[in-house]
């Protein structure tokens, strides 16, 4: 019963981690709206740019693997379930 | 559903110091190694300054492309950097980009990233001890006032822990979605042929063929490339704000 209990909880908890997601998502959709919108004024930068932007969007992604990373230890490394 | 998706195995214990174990990220980080090191002698062979082959033309091209990378960064007098920037590119795209060929990445296990995370940090840690002196190397976390000791400590440790778990993060979703999409054409194969009374012939997974391929460009190539590049620059970034 404790086990059910623990398990489902850590269901939720899995889908409640991965919300994160959204942070990420709105912080590079701006970040990648205003490359567009420097491309369009500057396009010889365009390379530049680019670069600049994905560096910046995989940095920016890096608290959404964090939930990603919470919600794979509870998916398949449980350390929950061990304590009971 | 036999989708499996597992931490690296053990495949072998070495009798040295009560056994240690040899996972699978440790056999393919050989593979690496031998890749990388047999690419390299393969490129630099017989070089020859009069009449440069279009190999040796392929080798200038990537020392050059290192060299620049670390100029821009870190600024002209870093030019000994070079090698280690290149290294730590070398072996994290080939590393990420390993699981083309059917092997587990080394990189989607954490203990890999993490000790390129520490190796990073030390050098953080060394070249702070280097402009800064002992004395200053420990004022560094009291300042602006003592009551934030806390907090950078906990700010100086969390650069390895963010840097190695971002690759991490990256490689094994790749690995897992990868291992998930795998799954779910397999079980559409099956639906699809379901109704051939021959069972071999059912379970011949027809929609696994090219599909992954869309996949795997973008978790292979694209996503081992820019983690590759993004662990480089913050590297670069961070050696050289220490060094200052």
């Amino acid at each position: 019963m404790e086990r059910a209990i623990v398990l489902a909880a850590s269901a939720i908890g899995i889908g409640i981690a991965m919300i994160a997601g959204i942070g990420p998502g709105i912080g590079e959709g701006y970040a990648v709206g205003q490359a567009c919108a420097a491309i369009g004024r500057q396009p010889e930068a365009q390379s530049k740019v680019t670069s600049t932007m994905i560096l910046g969007c995989a940095i920016a992604e890096s608290t959404g693997i964090y939930s990603l990373v919470v919600s794979l230890i509870l998916l398949f490394a449980n350390p929950l379930v061990n304590l009971l | 559903m036999d989708v499996s998706i597992n931490g690296p195995k053990v495949l072998f214990t070495l009798p040295f110091f009560g056994g240690i174990d040899v996972s699978q990220s440790v056999v393919s980080s050989w593979v690496v190694l031998a890749l990388v090191t047999v690419f390299c002698l393969w490129l630099t062979h017989d070089m020859s300054v009069t009449n440069p082959s279009k190999r040796q033309i392929a080798a200038e091209k990537l020392v050059l492309m290192v060299k620049e990378l670390v100029e821009n960064n870190m600024g002209q007098n870093w030019q000994h950097f070079a090698p280690l920037v290149a290294t730590i590119l070398a072996y994290s795209f080939c590393s990420s980009a390993l699981s083309i060929t059917g092997l587990r990445s080394p990189t989607a296990d954490f203990s890999v990233t993490l000790a390129m995370a520490l190796i990073t940090f030390s050098l953080i840690q060394l070249y702070h001890l280097k402009s800064k002196g002992v004395f200053g190397f420990f004022k560094r976390f009291v300042e602006p006032v003592p009551v934030m000791l806390p907090m950078n400590i906990i700010g100086e440790v969390s650069l390895p822990a963010s840097m190695s778990l971002r690759h991490f993060g990256n490689i094994t979703s790749g690995t897992v979605i990868t291992a998930l999409v795998y799954g779910a054409l397999a079980a559409f194969s099956r639906l699809v042929l379901g109704w051939i009374p021959n069972t071999f012939i059912a379970n011949i997974p027809i929609f696994q063929v090219g599909i992954p391929a869309v996949l795997s460009v973008y978790f292979d190539m694209f996503s081992s490339a820019i983690q590759a590049y993004i662990f480089c620059m913050l590297t670069m970034a961070n050696v050289a704000s220490a060094a200052e």
